[in-house]
């Protein structure tokens, strides 16, 4: 099953209170997808020539001063660590390649769960309920968001097999459906280099998307061709910098639904998301066509 | 002691879905006959199993399959409806003055089914007997397997309609994106006339019967045929 909800803020207003519209929503997905959570927020893009990255430790008691200090001495770091439960949000003075590199060679046990200007990505198992809370989802501001709740059919419940997966700077994939081709697609995409955590099939989603970018196609050239390459069902939300795509496989197998204000967009599983955001009511509300990408982007401001 | 004129006003957002449910249930024995449920709020189940001739108004967006398995009742939803909105409707009408999603309707028996908007992929699928209006266009996969009763399309119709029909009739006075397997084109007589004319009445549906074509099936593909025994 699992749910989906996205969020687009339009104004400041709503850029402020992000989180706190945000996870309502996904507390309603919480019957879809009672297994793991997890959102991805685009907020406080870093200066030029820093990256931001999200980390996550199993361990709740991790030293990640000196993990920090690690990085500072190494890159430079600016700003302080900002934690939420066992992830930890670093801004280093470098490009990604670079700090991943030295973070993957220096400490294995560290998951790197996004990185980029703007995006931080936190994901848990257990109730959306108790992630909400534990990760204090409601105090996070951003220009959109997207969150997840699983209902794991067919890996691992574990937070390397939570939603949202990274697919590379400043992007992330969450999916409601499930790929029948994934096993082969992550023989080929292994061969052009593409790594992988766990034996998800969204992860070798998340991966041939990361390939598409890689060899040059936009979010549209991108779907165009994973129309063609991805074997199942499919509600995906793809987030980039400056906003989301919904896209639903050409048989629109699973659910989806969007709605928009003046004040933001909404993307969810259901309605019933939706219904919590102020002003839903008089939103104009519709169902994506299948195989039709729907784009929401901010005006870069660079 | 209640009248024909009471209407019973139930608020989804402090009452559960299953009390609903249950006393629409038990007041087939008596009690109101008009009823208003507010705060759906795009709550799964709203007003399913009915089996009495009630008056029903729902006032805002529902979930998943609102008022399936109808009978006798007369539903309205003041808003968009979910999946399987009607789902196995058997007789009775269900309204929704915004638009359906998904399976609109779907292995409905007997009734009027009328959308003012668009009704998502699958609008039909399996009906038994099911009159189905909807006013805007309706998605892929329609009317799929369906056996009887008439589909009325006021806008487009999306792809592979009427895949593999049997023998509803299907209306269409926009375009069609697509035929399914088995699905053609056919002759608009006086029986069609008279049948699509009283549907856009009973929707109120601004169309004349002129602007629409028919579609059925060419029967090749469910009839046994002797001379290809040797083929099965």
């Amino acid at each position: 099953m699992c749910g989906i909800v996205g969020l687009f803020a339009k104004n400041s207003e709503v850029e402020a209170n992000l989180g706190a519209l945000l996870a309502p929503m996904l507390f309603e997905m919480s019957d879809r997808g009672p297994d793991s959570a997890g959102v991805a927020f685009y907020r406080e893009p870093v200066a030029a020539g820093h990256t931001k990255l999200t980390l996550q430790h199993d361990d709740p008691d991790f030293d990640w001063n000196a993990l920090r200090k690690g990085i500072k001495e190494a890159f430079g770091a600016s700003k302080g660590i900002e934690r939420r439960a066992n992830h930890a949000v670093i801004v280093a003075h470098s490009e990604a390649t670079p700090v991943e590199a030295w973070i993957e060679e220096r400490y294995p046990d560290v998951k790197i769960m996004s990185a980029g200007e703007a995006i931080e990505i936190y994901k848990e198992v257990g109730r959306p309920e108790a992630f909400i809370e534990t990760f204090d989802i409601k105090s996070l501001n951003g220009t959109h968001a997207l969150g997840h709740t699983r209902m794991a059919t067919e890996s691992k419940v574990t937070t390397a097999g939570s939603h949202p997966f990274s697919t590379g700077l400043d992007l992330c994939l969450v999916h409601n459906g499930s790929l029948s081709n994934h096993n082969g697609l992550r023989r080929m995409l292994r061969r052009e280099g593409i790594r992988f955590q766990t034996l998800n099939d969204t992860e070798v989603a998340a991966g041939y998307m990361m390939w598409r970018q890689r060899e040059g196609d936009t979010v549209t050239e991108m779907m165009d061709n994973a129309f063609e390459d991805l074997d199942g069902f499919y509600t995906f939300l793809i987030g980039t910098r400056d906003g989301f795509s919904v896209v639903r496989d050409p048989i629109a197998c699973k659910p989806a639904v969007l709605a928009e204000t003046d004040e933001w967009v909404a993307m969810s599983s259901e309605y019933r998301s939706i219904a919590t955001l102020p002003g839903a009511e008089k939103a104009k509300t519709w169902e994506p066509a299948p195989a039709t990408v729907y784009t929401w982007e901010k005006e870069a401001v660079r | 002691m209640t009248t024909a004129t009471d209407v019973e006003v139930v608020d989804l957002a402090t009452t559960p879905l299953r009390e609903l449910n249950q006393r629409l249930h038990d007041g087939a024995a008596g009690g109101p006959l008009r009823w208003r449920i507010v705060n759906p709020n795009g709550a799964h189940a709203v007003a399913v199993g009915v089996d009495a001739p009630f008056e029903i108004e729902i006032e805002g967006h529902t979930g998943y399959y609102t008022a399936g398995m109808n009978k006798h009742a007369h539903v309205r939803v003041n808003g968009n409806a979910g999946v399987g909105c009607g789902e196995n409707i058997m007789s009775g009408s269900i309204h929704v003055t915004g638009n359906a999603s998904q399976a609109c309707a779907a292995t409905g028996r007997g009734g009027l089914v009328i959308v003012e908007g668009d009704a998502a992929a699958r609008c039909g699928i399996s009906m038994k007997g099911v009159e189905i209006v909807v006013k805007g266009s309706i998605g892929h996969m329609s009317a799929f397997m369906a056996q009887s009763g008439a589909l009325v399309v006021c806008g487009d119709a999306g792809d592979s309609l009427g895949d593999s029909i049997y023998e509803t009739h299907i209306y269409v006075r926009g375009s069609v994106e697509g035929l399914g397997a088995d699905c053609i084109e056919k002759e608009l007589k006086e029986f069609h006339r008279e049948e699509l004319g009283r549907l856009l009445t009973a929707a109120g549906a601004d169309a004349k019967v002129d602007e629409f074509k028919r579609y059925g099936s060419a029967r090749r593909l469910y009839n046994f045929n002797i001379d290809h025994a040797g083929e099965y």
